[in-house]
């Protein structure tokens, strides 16, 4: 009677434990996988009883023999398919953000730790089939599921289930995944000709002149021909050599991609425009800054800067 | 003919040949006893959905199809004049299971076909259960759930023999669980239903009309009508008559047995010692059962009418084994009631004036009707007369021209003939049909009976002594009785293999066939609703409630075994046992919270644990640089592995603080 809490506790952690939550990963121990007949496995199991009728009628032995290796052999493809998930370890894994009306992609990352191999299994949502991997012993794959996307902003994800027919189809393990993933939706960049604001408080050529300080990004070695606007005097008064200050973007075009220029569309019509735009300027190689009401991104480009501006556009008034 | 329309979306090409053969395995029993027609559509729709998969050719469409289903049932109503039955169901299964590989466009139908596979795997069964044919059936279970595995995803997998080993291994595992529901599964007395005609197919055996030529017939088979098991040993060749049907009516031609014999139990004495014996029959879809002349008390679920037959209330469809208890010296109705010794007498009026004038002349020479009878054996036994299988035909009065013309006959020559020459000299007489003889197996120690022993005897009722066996067959040839009928009739007559005498190795390798098919009839093909009550009796399990109880348990503990089996057992035999210590050793790090990860390398995986556990680091240090050292080696010295194997047993790591 001593060892039965120690062994109660023993049961908890090892066999029943369901999530596994401090690294996020869902392990499918016994609880959590179910099993049921699918309709080939119901049918099968209607041709048995009417074979085992036949039996009782003819009072024949070898279809007697027949109907209980055919019963024997669901009972035995019941423990196959269920073990076929059991002890399967699923990781989410980051979604990568998506336009709107993309669809968004999950991927999640299964783990097999067992010697036995795993087949056929697959992660569906309902009764939609949406990717299926085999996994050898010890390995892992990644399966990813999609969900369509109608608006900005943040998509959850819905109850998914990873689930197996394998070895024969006639049952169906599942287990329910109720993973904390979710996608980033950018707005629907708008479609059709829209050239990306030209002059009127878009472009600032490169001339310098009254850009602020802020922009101020070093020193270099005066060279013959540089601006005597920016040379560094005080340097120079000290004795040193004349350094020329050096400003970000003075080599290229810079771009302003603001939201109170484009007065007369509504909201999510302004954040459309704006999406495309960010994704032209970064397609045109542009630095390109952004401003929304109450948020300024200042001029940049590459692939983290127009995430940011995305985002920013994604979440706004969220 | 492009790459595309090779390709079809539900099966590989591989998986659909596969499909179709195995299929065509299941078919081929089947097919062999079925009309030319069948197995012309079934190749037409195997090659027709092969073709359609390979070339990318159109499936019929919907009209072709219906049209080819009402044309198929038509055909076999044509061909068996009903939709119903055994031969006729399974004409019809067969054929719409063809049909439907013409439509199979969904998962859902390949597996409807794999079923109907299945389906008609079972019900070739009721057609033969001998061991050959079961084992080529399970064969094409195994097939069928090859199959079954690799379609059990769209798309199926192409490959499915790599499945071979899979449905193998699941089907082992099945057996225990077949065998443990084949013994303690409640049977249920059948049949449910009425059972159609056709059930039970064509009979061999012996029936209860004996013509010129019924026996003979039979004669020609070895198929094998029972087999005995004596309790001690087996009387001699003369004493083994299986008595059956006793025919007491003769309508000129044909002997019949009585519509309604008088009901037993029959008037008899036993004389001399018992013999105690158990009978294994073989299905002859009758109602009566054999026992050595003369049985003395029918077994349960038979009775023993006056003529010492051994009727059973239903017909026997399978092998059915019963113990008997004879004896072999007998009187059986010592006085004969008027009505009877009439029946006995009667014969009709015109039939046969040679033999009534021989009969009227041996009545007038006999002062009884002992000497009469005494007068006819001679006259068998002196007269030219020749036992053989194949006696000319008999045209007239085939009594007559048998006695005083052809004088070549078999056993229901003999029998009749001599029960119609008493008659006609007024001793009451009959005509009993059995068997006579049977061969010792000695592989199994007990008698087979086969239809070539298949015997007609007559019976002639004496005073004060009752009937008396009188076997005129063995007057002409005593051989018969002796040595069998493959030694008495004249060479050339086409006796089967196993009558003949020969002690080749085709027979020595059938008589070893014979005892394991002995076996299987005895404990597997006869374990019906009463012999399973009798063996569970024997283990103790009377009342219905502990049969389900021990079946439950036992189901239990076998699919706990399995279970354990597939968590625990599976080992990969590839495992070097240097990885196998290896593991070890992560799975106790494991047990401190110190998970390896997947990728990780064992460097890298032994830094990390030393941070973890800092107070084994300089274990973990020296077991991770050994065991790398011994990894990377062309062959892992057996001293490093045993050091290695001490240090990891010797490392108890202690939780991290």
């Amino acid at each position: 009677m001593q060892a039965a809490p120690a062994w109660r506790d023993w049961m908890q952690r090892r066999v029943f434990k369901g999530l596994d939550d401090r690294s996020g990963v869902i392990v499918l121990r016994y609880r959590r996988v179910y099993i049921f007949p699918t309709r080939g496995g119901l049918l099968f199991s209607l041709m048995l009883v009417v074979l085992w009728l036949g039996a009782i009628n003819y009072n024949n032995s070898m279809l007697f023999l027949l109907v209980f290796l055919l019963g024997g052999l669901a009972i035995v493809a019941i423990l196959h398919t269920f073990m076929n998930l059991l002890g399967l370890r699923v990781t989410p894994l980051p979604a990568p953000p998506v336009f709107a009306g993309e669809p968004a992609v999950f991927p999640l990352r299964v783990e097999s730790r067992s010697r036995r191999p795993r087949i056929g299994v697959s992660v569906a949502l309902g009764s939609w089939l949406q990717d299926s991997a085999d996994l050898a012993a010890k390995s892992s794959v990644q399966l990813a599921f999609r969900l369509p996307t109608e608006h900005r902003g943040w998509r959850e994800t819905e109850r998914v289930s990873l689930q197996t027919s394998f070895p024969t189809g006639l049952f169906r393990a599942w287990s329910w995944l109720d993973l904390r993933q979710r996608c980033l939706v950018y707005p629907r960049p708008e479609s059709g000709a829209v050239p990306l604001p030209a002059g009127a408080g878009g472009f600032e050529q490169g001339s310098h002149e009254g850009s602020g300080d802020e922009d101020f990004r070093g020193l270099r070695r005066y060279q013959h021909g540089d601006s005597l606007k920016h040379v560094a005097w005080h340097a120079v008064a000290r004795g040193r050599e004349p350094q020329t200050k050096q400003f970000q973007g003075a080599a290229r075009s810079r771009l302003w991609l603001d939201w109170d220029e484009l007065s007369g569309l509504d909201t999510e019509q302004r954040l459309s425009r704006l999406c495309r735009w960010v994704v032209d300027a970064e397609a045109a190689g542009l630095r390109y800054g952004l401003r929304l009401p109450g948020l300024e991104i200042r001029p940049d480009g590459g692939a983290n800067h127009r995430h940011r501006c995305l985002e920013a556009l994604a979440l706004f008034g969220t | 003919m492009s790459a595309k329309s090779r390709h079809d979306p539900l099966l590989p090409l591989a998986t659909l040949v596969t499909l179709l053969l195995g299929m065509g395995l299941v078919a081929i029993p089947h097919l062999l006893r079925m009309p030319v027609w069948i197995t012309v559509l079934v190749l037409l729709c195997g090659t027709w959905r092969f073709l359609a998969s390979y070339r990318g050719d159109a499936l019929p469409p919907t009209w072709l199809r219906t049209l080819l289903t009402v044309a198929t049932a038509v055909g076999i109503y044509g061909s068996f004049g009903t939709l119903l039955g055994r031969d006729a169901g399974t004409a019809l299964l067969l054929s719409m299971t063809a049909l439907k590989l013409l439509e199979m466009r969904h998962k859902r139908d390949t597996h409807v076909v794999l079923y109907l596979g299945y389906f008609l795997i079972g019900t070739q069964f009721l057609f033969s259960q001998s061991l050959a044919m079961v084992a080529y059936l399970m064969g094409t279970v195994w097939v069928m759930t090859v199959l079954l595995l690799s379609v059990h995803q769209v798309p199926a997998r192409p490959r499915p023999w790599l499945y071979a080993g899979r449905a193998a291994s699941m089907l082992v595992q099945a057996v225990p669980i077949m065998l443990v529901l084949f013994v303690l599964f409640p049977r249920i007395p059948g049949p449910l239903w009425g059972l159609p005609g056709d059930a039970y197919g064509a009979q061999t055996g012996l029936s209860e009309t004996m013509e010129p030529g019924s026996i003979s017939e039979l004669s020609r088979s070895d198929a094998v009508a029972f087999r005995v098991d004596f309790a001690g040993e087996a009387p001699p060749p003369h004493q083994r008559y299986w008595r059956g049907p006793v025919l007491e009516l003769y309508d000129g031609r044909a002997w019949r047995r009585a519509e309604a014999p008088a009901a037993g139990p029959p008037a008899v004495e036993h004389l001399g010692d018992p013999l105690d014996y158990a009978v294994i029959l073989q299905p002859h879809h009758q109602k009566w059962l054999f026992a050595l002349d003369l049985p003395a008390l029918a077994p349960p679920g038979a009775s023993l009418n006056a003529a010492a037959e051994m009727r059973t209330a239903g017909a026997i469809h399978e092998p059915y084994r019963y113990e008997m208890r004879s004896h072999p010296e007998f009187r059986l109705d010592r006085g004969l009631s008027p009505g009877m010794r009439q029946r006995m007498l009667s014969l009709p009026p015109a039939a046969h004036p040679q033999a009534r004038a021989l009969a009227e002349q041996w009545r007038q020479t006999s002062g009884s009707d002992r000497e009469l009878v005494a007068a006819a054996i001679v006259f068998f036994r002196s007269q030219p007369f020749v036992y053989t299988l194949s006696p000319p035909p008999l045209q007239q009065d085939h009594v007559d021209q048998f006695l005083f013309e052809t004088r070549r006959g078999f056993c229901e020559h003999y029998a009749g003939a001599f029960a119609v020459l008493m008659r006609a000299a007024g001793v009451p007489a009959r005509v009993v049909t059995g068997y006579q003889g049977g061969e010792i197996n000695p592989l199994g120690d007990y008698l087979i009976v086969r239809q070539s022993d298949a015997h007609a005897w007559t019976e002639v009722w004496l005073e004060d002594s009752g009937w008396q066996r009188i076997d005129a067959t063995a007057l002409v040839s005593p051989e018969r009785v002796e040595q069998g009928m493959g030694r008495a009739v004249p060479a050339g007559d086409p006796i089967p293999t196993m009558a003949r005498l020969d002690a080749s190795w085709i027979k020595q390798f059938r008589l070893g066939i014979d005892a394991i098919n002995t076996g299987w009839n005895r404990w597997v093909l006869a374990y019906g609703p009463e012999l399973q009550q009798q063996v569970l009796n024997q283990i103790g399990l009377v009342d219905w409630r502990h049969t389900v109880g021990a079946m439950a348990a036992t189901l239990g503990l076998i699919v706990a075994l399995i279970s354990a089996y597939m968590l625990f057992g599976y080992r990969q035999p590839t495992t070097p046992p240097l990885v196998a210590l290896y593991e070890r050793f992560c799975r106790k790090l494991a047990r401190r919270g110190v998970d390896r990860r997947p990728g990780e390398g064992p460097m890298d995986f032994a830094a990390r644990a030393c941070r973890s556990l800092p107070a084994h680091a300089r274990q973990i240090d020296e077991i991770t640089r050994l065991y790398v050292l011994l990894r990377y080696e062309q062959a892992p010295s057996p001293d490093g592995i045993r050091r290695l194997r001490h240090l990891i047993r010797r490392f108890k790591p202690a939780a991290a603080r």
